[in-house]
């Protein structure tokens, strides 16, 4: 039977992540290579890398970190954050990451799923929604539109619409983020996690709002979710993934106990 | 020097970076000389069956793996590497090497897990494997490991005594197998933690004979 995955976020700015972990002395340490094996280390299940560099003339330093995460973590990880085009997908592949995950780009040109998919197989391809809870409507009929730029443009695409089409367009994965539950910590959003997970055949991550393990809990079982994104919960040393993995598997979620 | 075959699949440079990090010279090479002067070989892939085929013929890589096989250097295959070991694979209706009797086909669509939830396809993620017997490459693994999978074909062997362990995923599929100086793998040992690095050093150091 297969585990879900829990998997922890790290949001890297110009080759630094812009949250350290705070280890058990205490100590801030912003290294993504770091961060990286620290959490290979206890147990993470994969690790999601999210470039927030501002400049693209600074991408050779997120490269960098990605090449120096693979020669050190033998687990997947995934590198997201301002892929636009293939070449920036081949870049982050050939560099050694799993799987590159595509957000806005695939919104404004669905197009790089499919060319994705065709070139690296679907396997590598994540598509990333960020997703708002909005009034039903003829043109948003789930009731969830698509949004980009950290929400504050809306689309007028229908969150469900376009996770089957990005299914069909070869996505291997769907990495879902409610901008509502973002940050708030107080749980996942698990009615769209729930509607999306159900209605695709592709694994679904969701993201946006973990603060406790009972968060995790509700949006692997009820939520019906594959995996679950994590941050701030294990950065800031509140929760360890081996204690939220520990209480996951007493309350029946099957997950990977042993590394 | 192990050769990582190198056949147009995806996924060579993580093989060669978790041999690096265990200290073991590797090359990833198409080169007959190379592979013919090499201790051992792995077999990699990620890819489509069609594909893989079409390429491994192109590069007179059949006839070379065949020729490994004879003469016992130890082989590890992993994933598409095991898949086209066997018969025929249903991804693209593929005749394969014909290396290990038995089949490759398709998840079923309409599998549920224990919820009645709906199996996601491809079976992406962390699964165990069931060992039926001992063999060297696969020592010094707890049996409640995990290994990461990623596929939507799945090995169905066709002789038992080539079956090493077994995983389930809505069926039971043969997800390691064996015989004389041949190792497989559904999952990749190069991307499962510890465990999988185990089974990558266990490899290095074996001399390619089976227990009997």
């Amino acid at each position: 039977m297969l585990s879900k995955r829990i998997i922890p976020c790290l949001d890297v700015r110009d080759g630094r992540t812009t949250k350290g972990i705070k280890f058990k002395d205490n100590i801030d340490i912003g290294d993504p290579v770091e961060m990286g094996r620290f959490y290979y280390e206890e147990g993470a299940d994969e690790i999601v890398f999210y470039d927030i560099t501002a400049s693209s003339d600074r991408r050779p330093i997120m490269l960098d970190v990605v090449r120096r995460v693979a020669e050190t973590i033998f687990i997947p990880f995934s590198v997201g954050g301002g892929i636009r085009t293939l070449e920036d997908m081949r870049d982050v592949l050939l560099a050694g990451a799993e799987k590159v995950s595509v957000n806005s780009a695939a919104v404004l040109d669905p197009d790089i799923i499919r060319q994705g998919a065709q070139a690296f197989g679907s396997q590598c391809v994540v598509l990333g929604m960020d997703v708002k809870k909005v009034p039903v409507s003829a043109k948003i009929p789930s009731g969830y539109e698509m949004v980009i730029n950290g929400g504050r443009t809306r689309m007028g695409i229908d969150a469900l619409w376009w996770a089957k089409e990005a299914e069909r367009l070869g996505a291997g994965e769907i990495c879902l983020n409610s901008i509502d539950a973002d940050g708030t910590r107080d749980g996942y959003e698990l009615q769209l996690t729930r509607l999306i997970s159900t209605s695709v055949g592709i694994p679904v991550i969701a993201s946006g709002g973990a603060g406790k393990p009972e968060d995790l809990l509700d949006v692997l079982s009820i939520a019906n979710a594959d995996a679950a994104l994590i941050a701030s919960m294990v950065h800031y040393g509140t929760h360890t993934i081996a204690g939220i993995k520990k209480f996951l598997d007493e309350n029946g979620v099957k997950v990977r106990k042993t590394w | 020097m192990i050769a990582i075959l190198d056949y147009r699949a995806g996924n060579l440079t993580s093989v060669q970076r978790a041999l690096q990090f265990l200290n073991f010279p590797c090359r990833i090479t198409c080169s007959q000389e190379e592979i013919r002067n090499a201790d051992r070989i792995i077999f990699p892939g990620v890819g489509a069956a069609g594909k893989s085929m079409d390429d491994l013929r192109e590069l007179g890589l059949d006839a070379m793996l065949r020729e490994a096989i004879q003469s016992g250097v130890p082989i590890l295959g992993i994933c598409v590497g095991l898949q086209v070991l066997f018969d025929y694979s249903e991804e693209n209706d593929t005749p394969c090497l014909g290396i290990l009797p038995g089949k490759v086909r398709l998840f079923p669509r309409d599998m549920k897990d224990a919820k009645n939830e709906r199996l996601k396809i491809p079976h992406m993620g962390w699964n165990r494997v069931v060992f039926s017997r001992r063999h060297p490459v696969f020592e010094n693994v707890k049996p409640e490991s995990e290994f990461y999978f990623v596929h939507s074909y799945y090995p169905e062997a066709a002789d038992e005594a080539d079956v090493l362990g077994r995983t389930e995923y809505g069926i039971y599929f043969s997800s390691a197998v064996a015989r004389e100086n041949l190792a497989a793998v559904q999952f990749h040992p190069e991307k499962s933690g510890p465990p999988g690095l185990q089974i990558l050093k266990n490899f290095c150091r074996w001399n390619g004979r089976s227990p009997s």
